[in-house]
């Protein structure tokens, strides 16, 4: 792989930019891998790029059943942030934030991280209460966040209207260090250093059938033919139940759509991310200058990536009343994506009744701040076939011995 | 925007009107179960792609619940039924089945 660079840029502009080699290969897949990974999404992609990196497993295949980085990486709102109030998530997503402070550096591609800061929104006295117990449970476990009051909300983020008719702005949870990256570039950059490794990254070909001899996973049955493999990770977010179906065992997961929209380019007025959890929306401005927005999720299952109208208007009627000057916006675009959501709200990355058979998902509506820390907590778990290390606590077990990472109640929303 | 008819009150309702409660005839493990039935009762879940069947009520109206036979791939209703019954009906199962060949019937 012929690294990227100023200089690089600057020798190839004398040749008229004709020398560019692919970012990453399309090759045949071979009949049989140490181990593949269904899902060329982010989280599946850094499943790969740890075992390489961590563990020197390199004779590993990705499949996708569409093209690479085309699910939930590509049609997410970029946040990044780590102040979770239970201990196992703060750690797994803390880990990812670090880990995105350096990916572009780690995988020679820029994901342009921008730790522009994220605050959170409290509107009610409870929130209020709630967040700052989240600051202190952050500050035990070593995450930077603090609560921080009206006044300097307003400094923060200026266009912000703090005396709104139903919920006012009382304060906010603040991280700094948290913020937004390229998401298709983190798909990309992973995908070009698992390339470089010596990675297949299998596109078009959908996984077709789990096949299994005495309980354990032999391989897996595709659109473009059979491949074998020791060991297999299943890594397909909405698509979760569905696979695990085809592995022969039920997951604690709903399938549910979440969606985005995007507005009219507009001149830089907003250099953090804000979320608004009692009335539901979040918003922060691209790069390009477009104001991203999000919101709450349909409430029933859902594979079409489409979602129900009323919710958009939802989250735009609530982002109104917090910044008055978005009424004028046009909205250019609007998304959906399918979501996995666990009865805990936090993710599954565990080994499965079938052996050999691992599973990473239920990220539901946060998956994307969370793909690097996935990644290596997932490889851990395949490498050493063993629940430990990050992934420790996020075992399918927790659902019948009633160990919950319960965001739910923390969060109080989706998060 | 998804509607539904209401076997209760009769009234075709938008989805604004109404509320899903997810997976319908499930089986309910109390205190003294053990721990596979209850984990089962209270977070395993179907998640098909394609045929579901699922509770709904009709919160902004009657306020009632009933039992709705939906696909979760085209949004398409087959029909709703009343929330007394532990099976859907045969008749709407037939339907489905004839709109659907690869439907392998109702499964707890």
């Amino acid at each position: 792989m012929k690294r990227y660079s100023a200089f690089a840029i600057a020798k190839n502009a004398l040749t008229y930019h004709q020398g560019w080699e692919r970012a990453w290969a399309k090759p045949e897949f071979k009949k049989e891998y140490d181990v593949i990974i269904v899902g060329a999404g982010g989280h599946g992609l850094a499943t790969a790029f740890y075992l390489g990196k961590n563990f020197g497993i390199t004779n590993v295949a990705i499949i996708e059943k569409g093209w690479l980085g085309g699910g939930n990486t590509g049609r997410n709102t970029t946040i990044i942030r780590s102040n979770y109030l239970q201990d196992p998530s703060a750690a797994i997503y803390e880990k990812a934030r670090s880990l995105y402070e350096t990916m572009s550096q780690d995988l020679n591609y820029n994901v342009m991280f921008s730790p522009r800061g994220v605050m959170m929104l409290a509107q009610t006295e409870a929130e209020i209460r709630g967040y700052k117990r989240t600051a202190h449970a952050n500050a035990l476990q070593g995450v930077k966040t603090e609560y921080i009051g009206p006044q300097r909300v307003k400094e923060l983020c200026p266009i912000i209207e703090l005396s709104g008719p139903r919920y006012p702005v009382l304060g906010a949870l603040w991280q700094d260090r948290a913020g937004t990256a390229r998401h298709d570039a983190v798909a990309w950059g992973y995908a070009r250093a698992c390339s470089d490794m010596g990675m297949d990254i299998i596109q078009q070909c959908e996984v077709t059938g789990v096949t299994q001899s005495r309980g354990k996973v032999t391989g897996v049955q595709t659109s473009k033919g059979a491949i074998k493999c020791k060991k297999l990770g299943i890594v397909v977010a909405g698509n979760s139940g569905h696979l695990a179906d085809m592995a022969g065992f039920r997951l604690p997961m709903e399938s549910v759509a979440l969606q985005a929209l995007v507005s009219e380019p507009i001149k830089p007025c907003m250099d953090v991310v804000v979320m608004a959890n009692t009335v539901h929306g979040y918003m922060s401005q691209s790069d390009k200058g477009e104001m991203v927005i999000g919101g709450g999720t349909d409430g029933f299952n859902n594979y079409t990536q489409r979602g129900s109208f009323h919710h958009l208007e939802e989250t735009v009627r609530a982002l109104i009343e917090t910044f008055p000057m978005v009424s004028r916006l046009k909205m250019l675009r609007h998304w959906g994506g399918i979501v996995d959501v666990t009865g805990d709200r936090s993710p599954i990355i565990s080994k499965t009744p079938l052996k050999g058979c691992f599973i990473n998902g239920g990220w539901g509506t946060g998956g994307f701040k969370a793909i690097p820390g996935s990644g290596w907590a997932m490889a851990e778990l395949m490498a050493k076939d063993e629940q430990t290390g990050l992934a420790a606590e996020f075992g399918l077990d927790r659902f019948q011995e009633g160990r919950f990472i319960d965001e739910s109640v923390a969060a109080g929303v989706a998060h | 925007m998804l509607s539904l008819t209401c076997p209760n009150c009769g009234i075709t309702a938008d989805e604004t009107d109404l509320h899903c409660d997810g997976q319908a005839h499930i089986t309910r493990h109390g205190a003294g179960s053990n721990d596979d039935d209850l984990e089962t009762y209270l977070f395993m879940r179907n998640n098909p792609k394609g045929v579901h069947f699922e509770r709904w009520r009709h919160v902004y109206g009657c306020g009632k619940w009933f039992h709705a036979a939906r696909c979760t791939m085209t949004l398409e209703v087959f029909g709703t039924y009343s929330a007394q019954t532990f099976e859907p009906p045969k008749a709407l199962i037939n339907k489905i089945k004839k709109k659907r060949p690869e439907f392998e019937g109702f499964v707890k």
